[in-house]
């Protein structure tokens, strides 16, 4: 799993401060290495504040790291990782664009001709089920659907590898576990390299190959990683009653139990 | 107040000031030499319109107040996006900006005059000044205040700096710029009339003076009408725009103030 020929991506003890209130400077995380074969669904859990995000930024080669090196596909990163899709956590779409016309914009930007543009995107906005609403903008669009938006407009520039944050965590439960099987169900036909950010244990374990757990911040780093060996396909609300699944959570929540604890009383002390 | 016969009390209120006005006149309790009468003021904008004497006067005023307005929106618009993602040029000409927009730009109007004469060109830049730091602050704030989100995502999607500009901060300084355009409209009103009414031969601001060099208040009063109806007709137009540009916006019913 570690061996950096096979890694889609890796970190390598990677290091990111940031200047702090105060003149104090902030590390987020501390020689962190975290890698991701090629083709597999890795997850990052930690307590809130713990750098998850920090080091998918990395990762996406948004944010330059203090320390430390990111490789893609074995060579060094510089710059923005184009082989990358991003999910992000907040709403990202152009407000002023169309369902249709924001699911376009990664070919418009690479001067695919506009009617093979929006015939794909058209075939896109069909496969996440929103063939009705490409007119729409986004405010008019529920935020699932705006989830399935972004979802469309990044995998139709059909990019090696995934970066999620936290991308389902503003949707509501039933909501949630749809998209989480529909990711799935897309992941599968192609099998990209995935790096998922959650603070959601279950969602964690529902989804990956690999769990792995950060320490609480500053200065995080991953203390433990879990292997999760749940049979394929999975179906995300139906896999969370299978024993082999309550065995691994409760492994890895021992393992996560004390650095949420630890977040918390940084908290208490800090309030 | 969202009756359908809002309109109507809206058009009622106007009447009865109309009246009140007449009232006050006719019985003397205002001195009609003064404060001019009602009847006589339409009887001359009618007059006006009807013997067409006006419309020189009028179509000189309405192209430099659109000439300012376009001018001085896109020059607002370059320079607003270009200082918002320029940090050295914006915080070098930081105190020239301050500067420039605290200055009472209406007394430029005599200097434009002498430098570029009695003709449309001095009323059109002095509107422009007045019309240019609306937009312009609109546009810079507006620029600072794109989502970083939105950017991160069109940059992980391939956007180039240029495409940025295009995709990305162009489309979000717009609905800035529209929010500003309701009083850029007004402001270029102002740059035209004023520049007028301190030295022209033309224009209906030209007109206001001549009237009041006679002391013929209604005149002066029938030329601030046609003024206010005119100026109310192009933020209408902007208002048009408005909703055709910006159906993307949430809420986005732009109706009242």
């Amino acid at each position: 799993m570690q061996d950096s020929i096979a890694s889609a991506l890796s970190l390598d003890s990677v290091s990111c401060t940031f200047p702090g209130r105060d003149g104090v400077p902030y590390t987020a995380v501390r020689e962190a290495s975290v890698a991701v074969a090629d083709g597999e669904f890795v997850s990052l859990v930690g307590p809130t504040g713990c750098g998850k995000s920090t080091l998918l930024n990395v990762a996406a080669g948004l944010l330059a790291p203090g320390a430390g090196e990111v490789s893609v596909f074995g060579r060094r990163l510089t710059g923005l990782n184009r082989h990358a899709g991003y999910l992000f956590q907040t709403d990202a779409l152009l407000p002023w664009r169309t369902a249709l016309d924001n699911v376009a914009l990664g070919l418009q930007l690479r001067s695919t001709p506009k009617g093979e543009s929006a015939a794909r995107a058209n075939d896109w906005l069909r496969r996440v089920g929103l063939a009705a609403h490409r007119g729409k903008y986004p405010h008019e669009l529920s935020g699932g659907m705006r989830k399935r938006v972004a979802l469309a407009q990044t995998l139709i520039l059909d990019p090696k590898m995934l970066l999620m944050d936290e991308p389902f965590s503003a949707l509501d439960v039933q909501t949630r576990s749809l998209m989480e099987n529909e990711l799935l169900g897309l992941w599968s036909q192609d099998r990209k390299s995935v790096l998922f950010v959650t603070h959601d244990l279950e969602e964690a374990i529902s989804l990956s190959d690999r769990v792995v757990v950060l320490s609480a911040g500053p200065a995080s780093r991953p203390i433990a990683e879990f292997a999760i060996d749940l049979p394929r396909p999975r179906d995300v609300a139906e896999i969370r009653l299978t024993p082999r699944f309550v065995e691994l959570h409760t492994t890895i929540w021992q393992a996560l139990r004390e650095e949420v604890l630890k977040t918390y009383a940084q908290e208490e002390s800090a309030a | 107040m969202r009756s359908k016969l809002l309109p109507l009390y809206q058009a009622a209120l106007l009447l009865a000031l109309f009246l009140l006005w007449d009232v006050l006149t006719r019985t003397g309790i205002l001195p009609p030499f003064f404060f001019g009468q009602p009847l006589r003021v339409l009887e001359r904008v009618w007059e006006w319109f009807s013997t067409g004497k006006i419309y020189p006067h009028l179509g000189v005023t309405l192209l430099e107040t659109v000439l300012a307005f376009a001018i001085g929106t896109i020059a607002g618009l370059v320079v607003g996006l270009w200082l918002a993602l320029s940090p050295t040029a914006s915080s070098l000409l930081d105190p020239y900006i301050k500067a420039f927009n605290a200055m009472p730009r209406v007394i430029l109007a005599p200097i434009f005059a002498v430098w570029f004469g009695l003709g449309i060109w001095s009323k059109v830049l002095l509107g422009v000044t007045l019309v240019f730091f609306v937009v312009f602050f609109s546009v810079y704030h507006g620029v600072r205040e794109v989502s970083p989100v939105v950017l991160s995502n069109a940059r992980m999607l391939g956007a180039s700096r240029r495409q940025l500009l295009r995709f990305v901060y162009i489309p979000s300084a717009t609905a800035w710029v529209f929010s500003s355009l309701h009083t850029a409209v007004g402001m270029a009103f102002v740059g035209a009339v004023v520049g007028e009414y301190l030295g022209s031969a033309k224009g209906v601001g030209y007109l206001i003076l001549q009237a009041e060099g006679v002391f013929d208040i209604n005149t002066v009063f029938a030329g601030v009408l046609v003024l206010t109806i005119f100026a109310l007709i192009l933020d209408r137009a902007v208002t048009v725009a408005e909703r055709h540009l910006l159906r993307w916006r949430p809420g986005n019913i732009a109706g009242g103030l």
